[in-house]
């Protein structure tokens, strides 16, 4: 019995000598020599390999970080780490940091259940870029929030959630990085990355309906219906094919609380406060 | 309101439920067989194990995982009849409760309920049952042809047992008289013999089969390769060694081979999803059944192979993949 | 003749629902208003020669070609135009159409209103492809490929055989049918013309064992036509396919990403060859088809011959539906059919049908979970694994999708039809195809 049994475990034991042997010398032989700097800086990142740098992950995102000098340095950044994670990478491999301004995404659709309600009924895969491709959406507009939230289940960072009671996706600043992968999912490109702006205020146009007033409305309370009032406001403001635009140097602080309130369908968002009280437009936050 | 959606507009009728209904179905004619030769022992077994594996699913579905039930897809009712198919109809209650609950509880629902069990679950409970309570799973009821109460009945031999006990080495006369035991092939065909409650009657089994083949539940590959290739391996070695335990005939009416063939080895969630890993797998069933059956102290392979090919069913799902259209040379 | 042939990999068989099959082709009549699309083919929108306030008559070219993957688009009835300006289309998007208000039904002189059956073809193969160009002619199937350019043959490849698609696989539509039994000498002279114009031979007209009436019309008169032959198919969907209906005539499979050209075949609609026949012939444009309205909303379904431009609604009225137990309006079959959002969105060159469902069966039914049964990869004609796909698609992976050869997908909803779980397969593949279309 007992030489049954050390006959087992010898045999045991030497295939997993064998394997041992097998395996470190496989080890050695594809063994890939990296700079230790790459997983140094690799934890340094976010780790969402969301790709918004340009680079294929995070780790090729490093490894172009070690490789660079100076010069081509200041090429890299981060979207999604900001400057902070970019001030920790600079120091690490002894360059200087570019900083750059906080950006984050809004959604130029104002497109709620109750702004733009359903004329038909969508039955099936709730997915934005099929029902785009099958009909301009419940709602009728052909520019406006499909409301099945694509941009939702793509995000990242969890930034982003359907509000139940609009049905239209709401932006958590403080989990955005805007790294643009929303940007690329909306089927209607309704995404845009803009500056925070001091105090996080800002002022967007949230409407991209290119059609007439008469018939922009007709889907949509809140569509922007090119009456040119907020031109009146602010001269930068732009208005081409029917809808206003509002560029990102237009200072917010000056103009938003103004253009706000002179649009009379509401498309223009300001995130700081009103002096009316507009209490919907606050909601939007 | 006008309704849009993508295509298709139209849906074939068929749905889990339904499938699972046919299956039950096409169960009906070897649970009637097992009444008429076990009695009512075997309708208690049967009904034992049905509840026992729906109630079991409710509970985890509603208290553990916290889900909607999803008992009435009949699942739980399908895992439930294989799981009595595959016990005496002696079977303390308690003692296919807890099959029940191995079956549904760990086979089935820790991996994620059904659709991401990797192992058959009927199959894993009656494995359990076989190596936790050797005595009473491998005691078998005579049968009795009609003989309802027949409760108290005496046990037989299975003809898998009996082939597993014949010293070959013993003489002529001994041997003969062993073989003697043996049920005849009608005997076998119809039933009328020792084992477990679904695997006695071949022609029960063959009728459910027929069913499943008309309504397109299952193709004829797998029951078709895995007993085709126990009859031929067997054939071999009958015919080579001149065993009379690897005759071919008495090696696929026995034991729980027709009843694995048709209801286990072709349980769509634990078997290859394309044509050619369905019969790479029934193949492999075939060849792991009759190694066991004659090299293994067990007298009955049929379920350790099912759960063994379970385990590669990734992999053959892996190699075996349709050729896409355009890919030939004309 | 030889046995009965279908295309070897998967395939379903759904219910036929081919209720219109047996009612003879009635004309659906003029509507009051006619909104003419300039786009309805693959390729450049048409560029629009009239304007607001122009008369015209039925046949006058409204917008030409642009380009030569384009299409001429002609006037379907007379009248003035209304306006010419993008209005809502079937999907609710803005298409520019051409708004004409009907008066009377005067027609081009052009046109040969005989009902005469011209047998001999005068013409050169360029004369012919330019005719079939002047008339506005797509594939009718339903792909909308402008028929011109298939009609010539690129340098270096080799026509062999012209097939005549006659399968018509979906759910419900008649329409093919019951042009081959209307038109079917008109079908096999276009067969000829077209044959011409290809320089070959030989044309095999494809129909499915289904349609016994046609099958019998155009067998006994292709007796008289050299070359013009009959093959008769087992009924399996998606047959009407072009890539599965080569294979199952010629047993050549079209190399994945390749036209089938390439294998020598080339494929038209019975539609577009009937037409073709009419261009030639009888100078008459495309600007009239056979619609099947059908559906189990329709009280009296029909096959009408529609004017291109007819809004859907005048269609509804005519078989009696009510648009208050409409639940919804499928712009051709139930398989690949696309569901529409506006009530009077015009037909076009492509609409094969209209269906009209109730509430009932307008719903996709509930998903659960996979089952894993396979069904899907049994059932699709190009040898894919839906299941496999729509999971590489849950987690996002679309080079994985890509692996699985999503971009073969021909979106016949076979799998989708099958699923026991019903899962939306055709949905995840579709979405596949669209991102990685959208990478490239």
């Amino acid at each position: 019995m007992s030489t049954v049994i050390i006959f087992n475990i010898l045999i045991l034991a030497g295939i997993a000598l064998l394997a041992a042997i097998v395996l470190y010398f496989v080890s050695q032989k594809f063994a890939v020599e990296e700079n230790p700097k790459i997983d140094e800086i690799e934890k340094l990142l976010p780790g969402a390999n969301c790709g918004a740098c340009g680079k294929a992950g995070c780790r090729d995102f490093a490894k172009a970080c070690v490789k660079a000098d100076a010069e081509n340095f200041h090429h890299l950044f981060c979207t999604a780490g900001g400057n902070d994670v970019m001030r920790k990478i600079a120091e690490a491999l002894g360059f200087v940091a570019d900083e750059k301004e906080a950006t984050v995404a809004v959604l130029r659709c104002r497109g709620t259940c109750q702004n733009a309600p359903d004329k038909v009924e969508y039955s099936g895969f709730k997915s934005c870029r099929l029902a785009a491709r099958i009909s301009v959406g419940q709602s009728g507009c052909p520019t406006g929030c499909l409301r099945f939230g694509d941009c939702v289940k793509a995000c990242p960072f969890g930034a982003l959630h359907i509000d139940p009671e609009t049905g239209i996706p709401v932006v958590d600043e403080q989990k955005c990085t805007s790294c643009g992968i929303c940007v690329k999912t909306c089927p209607r490109q309704l995404f845009e990355i803009r500056p925070k702006g001091p105090d996080g205020k800002r002022v967007y146009v949230a409407c991209r309906n290119t059609q007439k007033g008469a018939q922009a409305r007709k889907n949509c309370k809140a569509a922007c219906i090119a009456c040119m009032k907020c031109t009146k406001v602010c001269d930068a403001v732009r208005v081409e094919n029917n809808l206003s635009y509002i560029p990102a140097e237009v200072s917010a602080e000056e103009f938003g609380p103004a253009l706000a309130e002179a649009c009379p369908t509401g498309a223009i968002i300001y995130t700081g406060a009103l002096k009316k009280k507009n209490a919907e437009t606050e909601n939007e936050r | 309101m006008l309704k849009i959606s993508t295509a298709p507009h139209m849906n074939s009728p068929q749905t889990t439920r339904s499938i699972m209904r046919d299956v039950i179905i096409a169960l009906l004619p070897a649970a009637a067989a097992a009444v008429l030769f076990f009695g009512v022992g075997a309708l208690k077994v049967m009904v034992t194990a049905v509840a026992g594996c729906v109630v079991f699913e409710y509970l985890i579905c509603r208290y553990l995982l916290k889900i909607p039930a999803t008992t009435d897809n009949l699942s739980a009712v399908v895992t439930g009849l294989l799981l009595a198919f595959n016990l005496p109809s002696n079977m303390p209650a308690w003692i296919i409760l807890i099959g029940c609950f191995v079956a549904v509880g760990i086979a089935k629902m820790a991996f994620g309920g059904l659709g991401k069990n990797v192992f058959n679950p009927a199959l894993v409970g009656r494995v359990f049952l076989f190596i936790s309570f050797p005595v009473q799973m491998t005691s078998w009821p005579k049968p009795e042809f009609l003989n309802f109460l027949n409760l108290d009945a005496s046990t037989a031999a299975t003809p898998l047992g009996i082939l597993k006990h014949l010293d070959t080495g013993s003489s002529a006369a001994a041997l003969s008289g062993s073989v003697q035991e043996l049920p005849q092939y009608w005997q076998m065909l119809v039933g009328y013999t020792g084992g477990c409650l679904g695997e006695v009657s071949a022609l029960a089994l063959l009728a459910g089969f027929a069913y499943l083949l008309w309504r397109r539940i299952i193709g004829w590959h797998i029951p078709f390769f895995y007993i085709a290739t126990v009859f031929l391996f067997n054939a071999v070695i009958w015919l080579s060694t001149g065993d009379i335990r690897a005759e071919p005939v008495m090696q696929i009416l026995s034991g729980g081979l027709f009843l694995g063939a048709i209801f286990m080895a072709t349980d769509y969630v634990t078997t290859p999803m394309t044509r050619n890993g369905q019969i790479l797998f029934a193949v492999g069933c075939g060849l792991l059944t009759v190694i066991i059956r004659r090299y293994s102290v067990y007298p009955e392979g049929v379920s350790f192979a099912i759960l063994i090919m379970n385990a590669f069913v990734p992999l053959i799902d892996r190699f075996c993949v349709p050729r896409v259209f355009g890919t030939r040379r004309n | 003749m030889s046995a009965k042939n279908t295309f070897t990999i998967g395939g379903i068989h759904p219910d036929k629902h081919k209720i219109t099959s047996h009612c003879p082709t009635v004309d659906a009549g003029l509507p009051e208003i006619a909104y003419i699309p300039v786009k309805q083919h693959i390729g450049s929108p048409a560029k629009i020669l009239v304007k607001k306030g122009d008369k015209v008559k039925v046949g006058t070219l409204l917008a030409d070609a642009d380009g030569i993957v384009s299409a001429d688009v002609h006037s379907s009835v007379s009248g003035e135009v209304l306006k010419v300006e993008a209005i809502e289309g079937e999907f609710g998007y803005l298409e520019d159409m051409i708004t004409i208000k009907v008066e009377g039904d005067e027609w081009e002189e052009s046109i040969d209103r005989s009902p005469d059956i011209i047998r001999d073809i005068p013409f050169t193969p360029d004369e012919i492809i330019a005719k079939i160009r002047g008339a506005g002619i797509v594939g009718m199937g339903g792909a909308g490929y402008p028929t011109p350019v298939k009609t010539k043959v690129p340098e270096g490849k080799k026509a062999e055989c012209l097939i005549v698609n006659g399968i018509e696989c979906e759910p419900y539509l008649t329409a093919d049918d019951r042009l081959m039994v209307e038109k079917a000498e008109q079908i096999i002279i276009g067969a000829k013309i077209l044959n011409k114009a290809l320089g070959i031979q030989n044309a095999i007209i494809a129909i499915d064992e289904n349609k016994p009436d046609a099958i019998a019309v155009m067998k006994k008169l292709t007796r008289s036509y050299v070359g013009v032959n009959v093959r008769v198919l087992k009924t399996k969907y998606p047959q009407g396919a072009e890539k599965q209906l080569i294979e199952a005539i010629t047993g050549r499979e079209v190399p994945s990403g390749k036209l089938p050209i390439d294998v020598g075949c080339i494929v038209q609609n019975v539609g577009t060859v009937n037409a073709v026949y009419e261009a030639v012939m009888k100078n008459k444009p495309l600007f009239e088809r056979i619609v099947t309205v059908s559906g189990n909303a329709a009280e009296t379904p029909a096959n009408f011959r529609v004017r291109i431009g007819t809004p859907a609604s005048f269609l509804i009225s005519k078989v009696h539906g009510k648009p208050e137990e409409i639940g919804k309006i499928i712009f051709g079959g139930p398989m690949m059919g696309t569901s529409a959002v506006n009530i009077d969105a015009p037909i076009t060159k492509l609409t094969s049908g209209i269906l009209l469902l109730h509430d009932d069966k307008s719903y996709k039914p509930e998903e659960s979970v996979c089952i894993r049964c396979g069904k899907c990869v049994e059932v699709c004609p190009v040898g894919l694994m839906p299941f496999a796909i729509s999971c590489a698609m849950r987690e996002r992976d679309y080079a994985e999708a890509a692996k699985l050869h999503v971009l073969d997908c021909i979106e016949c909803g076979s799998c989708a039809y099958t699923c026991p779980a019903k899962i939306p397969l055709l949905d995840y593949c579709k979405l596949g195809k669209y991102e990685l279309k959208k990478q490239k």
